[in-house]
């Protein structure tokens, strides 16, 4: 530790903290344009000058070090001023400069009411120019059909440089040029390829990077803003959804260091388009083939009707990949007051079973352990897709801490270096008993992870690949009372919930595939599940909030709510309770999920135990205790683990494992329904954009 | 300065020649495993050579291929240095000093001349024989005006000595690199004003100095073989002791 004086406070600091660091720790602030926590140091916009005593010149406080400073003659500690008149007037100066050639349009400028710049120069601007000259004026750029370009606007700053190349790993942004001419730009104005580019949008600190869709939707304090959670894939990042009325505007990340840090994914941050359109707005009914609006009477009756008809055997239920908990316990509720058995939650028909105990299908080392963890075997996922800030937080160990990373499954750019192990079950037996190469380093590491991909789950194999992969983690040593390595990566934000619930089917039920066999059921509950191929035959109620797979196939139609439009709990991969909370209201006749499911409940004649939301949760929470526990992990058993490497299971030789994203952009009805997914999807898919400008 | 761009017309490929390929190779072995990307510049460099002195797009790829650099990364340091001729230049490309002392004698003149003879900035003649460009310093401020052409510096230019310059230029005379005055270098203008004296090229005066180095130590020796000898002599009387530790010092100063 090193001692340093900052405003006459004494600190006891790491002696590797910047004065900017160490400044923070007595609450001084410090503007800044280009210095920001997750970035390598540039120190190129001298905006966070401070005094340093000794010193001839003020002091860049982001780029300078505790330890650089020279003790005083006496060995006394560095003095370290940040209000003094004379910090003010070098930082006045600084901004001067880079109000010379900063265009005056913040009428104009989206980023008015959030932008860095203008704030800074409410306490250190001038009120006049002293500059004549002609100002510096510099061409938009294209950089995709996300971010938007003002680029006179820029400040050189580099921030949207650094993330794309350090964080993103995609290294799409540069600046050209020098001095006054440097622009900022892609390689010949070329889209922006990565699925983190809209992070670029929060870290302009001005607005020459602005959204694209939201482009002159809004001002911030004209919006409503809602924290809650996201369900675009299983990491549950946290977000804000900022609404005006009945619409959401924007979406924007919030700081989770547990769990997304402060990115989100560009599915994450632009599928709000896709809420306003597609949406089921009341019920529908067939009728001779097609669809009809009905009224929820109507279509309560004829659910009535047909299920009063239909043995409890003959009736099933599948919940969908965005359901919240409480949606998935008010389905189970309903489904057991019938006597039905035949429930499952897992759409793409993974092994996953809550039977093996909940550290079979979390990601036990959790989110935050992959910066701790020294070698991550991957075996048939492709993070990149399937949860894209994960991927990034991966990067970053791999980046930062040297973590190696393996891959068994596809080969894939994964933005990281890793090494190619295999394609399936054979390598990873070969881990499992030591004969693989690799096996060794896996060994060797302290904290090794291995993460599961749905994608190797799939199918009748996947419970011998579970256990396989439970059995590898053992062999390598991961598996210790310490630190559980078995990592569950999942793609569907419901999963963890729903397998918590045990939303699986009851003792001689039918599970997902027997369901969907020809002539198995008579009446399929589809609670917003798109993602599978219901055959001809049953009467399906459809209750969702988009004309999508499900919809098409639907006999009944309930327009239920989206994430936004409902409060709801979802856990996340690595089993982690989040609460989110309700942005706007759901479209027309549409209703919560959970009020649509007790009102049917009413019709059917077995009516669920609670009238309103806070009873429908004091009832979860009695039944579940730990989904009480808003952001608190209930952690796994390493013994239940430790079975699950002994069950063995059948594996066919020679499987090779795929990811289970086929396409990132169109993962789910929401971002199906996105105009803008379909223009991002087409880009990645190597097609050409016109420029929009 | 300006904003530099890339050539709005731009061939359809680039690959090095073989020997430029050996040559590159050569280069990049300079550096550690890893550290590649140190031999960017070195490389667009020789591109630049290769394509007739500017450098094309195709070329950017093919050195970020070459080195595993992303293509915006390479774009990054063609679009820094102005050594990288972005645009075409002509066979002879006349860089021209702007900077201040080239300027105060009379580096306006010279562009002047340019604008006459060749045209605008940046613009080819039609013979594709001559283009020009304002650059700054080229650190030859004592031969003042003065203009690199291709891979020369023409000094002490004026404007009569410069189109004759760029005339012989494009009709391919033999031309003369360095001052275009009566001058060695930066030495004096029609020869040199010091230091005129032949013995100091004879060989005549030198070592003159080292004589004095000589004398000095047989001096001493002298002294010490004094001091010697009176030492050597039986002890006389004291009073004489005195006079006797005297006078070698005098002597010393004699001598």
């Amino acid at each position: 530790m090193a001692k340093i004086i900052v405003d006459g406070t004494e600190l006891d600091v790491p002696p590797d903290f910047t004065l900017l660091q160490a400044a923070e720790q007595t609450g001084a602030e410090i503007p800044r344009f280009c210095f920001h926590e997750r970035l390598s140091i540039a120190g190129n916009c001298r905006m966070c000058l401070v005094e340093v005593k000794g010193s001839p010149k003020p002091v860049a406080s982001c780029a300078m070090a505790v330890k650089d400073l020279r003790p005083g003659p006496n060995g006394e500690p560095p003095v370290v001023i940040t209000n003094s008149p004379y910090v003010k007037k070098a930082r006045e100066g600084v901004m001067e400069f880079l109000l010379i050639n900063h265009p005056l349009d913040c009428p104009i400028c989206d980023q008015g009411g959030e932008c860095d710049l203008q704030d800074q120069a409410m306490a250190y601007g001038s009120d006049a120019s002293r500059f004549a000259e002609n100002k510096r004026a510099v061409e938009d750029k294209y950089i995709g059909p996300l971010v938007k370009t003002v680029m006179t606007r820029c400040i050189q700053c580099t921030r949207c440089v650094r993330f794309s190349t350090e964080v993103a790993g995609v290294p799409d942004l540069g600046s050209i040029g020098r001095g006054e001419d440097m622009e900022i730009t892609t390689y010949l104005e070329k889209a922006m390829t990565s699925e983190l580019q809209g992070n670029v949008i929060d870290l302009c600190p001005v607005g020459a990077l602005t959204s694209k869709p939201y482009a002159f939707a809004a001002r911030p304090w004209e919006l409503s803003k809602t924290e809650t959670i996201d369900v675009m894939d299983a990491l549950g990042s946290n977000i804000r959804v900022d609404a005006r009325g009945r619409e959401v505007l924007r979406i924007m990340p919030r700081l989770n260091e547990d769990v997304n840090e402060e990115w989100i994914s560009d599915k994450t941050r632009f599928v709000w388009d896709g809420l306003k359109t597609q949406r089921l707005d009341r019920p529908y009914i067939r009728e001779a083939g097609k669809l009809r609006p009905a009224t929820w009477n109507e279509a309560f009756t004829l659910i009535a009707e047909k299920v009063k008809a239909t043995k409890p055997k003959k009736i099933g239920a599948i919940a969908g990949d965005l359901a919240s908990v409480e949606d998935i316990f008010a389905l189970k509720g309903l489904m057991s007051n019938l006597g039905v058995k035949n429930l499952d939650c897992r759409q793409d028909g993974v092994a996953l079973d809550p039977s093996f105990g909940r550290a079979s299908y979390i990601f036990n080392p959790g989110v935050s352990g992959i910066d701790t963890a020294d070698v991550i075997l991957l075996v048939g996922s492709n993070p990149r897709w399937e949860a894209p800030v994960l991927n990034a937080r991966i990067r970053k160990a791999w980046r930062l801490n040297g973590t190696k990373v393996a891959v068994i499954g596809e080969q894939a750019d994964l933005t990281y270096a890793y090494d190619y192990l295999g394609a399936g079950v054979d390598t990873l037996n070969g881990v499992v008993d030591g004969s693989h190469s690799f096996s060794k380093t896996l060994k060797d590491a302290k904290r090794a992870i291995v993460i599961v991909g749905q994608g190797a789950l799939i199918g009748e194999n996947g419970a011998g690949v579970l256990s396989l992969a439970a059995k590898a983690a053992d062999a390598i040593g991961s598996l210790t009372d310490e630190f559980s390595g078995l990592a569950v990566l999942h793609t569907a934000a419901s999963r963890v919930g729903a397998l918590d619930l045990g939303f699986v089917p009851g003792e001689g039920g039918l599970g997902l595939a027997g369901m969907l066999k020809p002539k198995a059921l008579d009446v399929l509950f589809l609670l917003g599940a798109d993602e599978v191929d219901v055959p001809a035959g049953p009467f399906v109620i459809y209750q969702g909030t988009h004309g999508d797979r499900g919809a098409h196939r639907a006999d009944v139609i309930l327009p239920g709510a989206a994430y936004t439009e409902k409060h709801g709990t979802w856990v996340n991969t690595e089993g982690r309770v989040q609460i989110g909370s309700r942005a706007t209201f759901p479209p027309g006749d549409a209703r919560e999920d959970w009020a649509i499911l007790r009102a049917l409940s009413d019709v059917l004649g077995v009516k669920l135990p609670y009238d309103s939301f806070a009873q429908l949760r004091a009832t979860l929470y009695a039944a579940y205790p730990h989904m009480a526990a808003a952001d608190q992990i209930l952690a796994g058993d390493v013994a239940s683990l430790k079975s699950l490497a002994g069950r063995g299971g059948a594996v066919q030789a020679g499987l090779a494992f795929r990811s289970s994203i086929e396409n990132f952009y169109f993962s789910n009805p929401i971002a199906r329904a996105s105009a803008l997914m379909a223009e991002c999807a087409t880009l990645a898919a190597g097609g050409k954009l016109e420029a929009a400008e | 300065m300006s904003v530099r761009r890339l050539a709005a017309v731009q061939p359809e490929s680039f690959a090095f020649t073989p020997e430029n390929v050996k040559w590159a190779k050569g280069i990049i072995a300079k550096y550690p495993e890893g550290r590649q990307a140190s031999a960017v510049i070195s490389l667009l460099w020789k591109a630049q050579e290769q394509h007739g002195g500017w450098l094309p797009e195709p070329a950017i790829r093919a050195v970020a291929d070459m080195l595993g650099m992303a293509y915006i990364r390479v774009l990054e340091v063609a679009t820094f240095y102005t050594m990288f001729a972005l645009q075409p230049v002509g066979k002879h490309f006349v860089q021209v000093c702007g900077t201040t002392p080239c300027l105060l004698r009379g580096a306006d003149k010279l562009m002047h001349v340019c604008e006459k003879v060749i045209g605008h900035q940046n613009h080819v003649t039609e013979d594709g024989q001559l283009s020009w460009l304002e650059v700054e310093c080229l650190g030859s401020c004592s031969n003042a005006p003065m203009a690199q052409i291709n891979y020369d510096y023409f000094e002490d230019l004026d404007p009569e000595s410069f189109e004759k310059l760029l005339d012989d230029l494009r009709n391919d005379r033999p031309v003369k690199p360095g001052p275009q005055v009566e001058r060695a270098c930066s030495g004096p203008v029609g020869g040199p004003t010091t230091l005129l004296d032949q013995s100091l090229y004879d060989g005549s005066v030198v070592g003159s100095w080292k004589k004095r180095f000589d004398e000095t130590k047989a001096a001493k020796e002298a002294a010490t073989v004094q001091a010697a000898t009176e030492a050597a002599k039986p002890k006389e009387t004291s009073p004489g002791e005195k006079q006797a530790a005297k006078q070698p010092t005098d002597k010393t100063k004699g001598a």
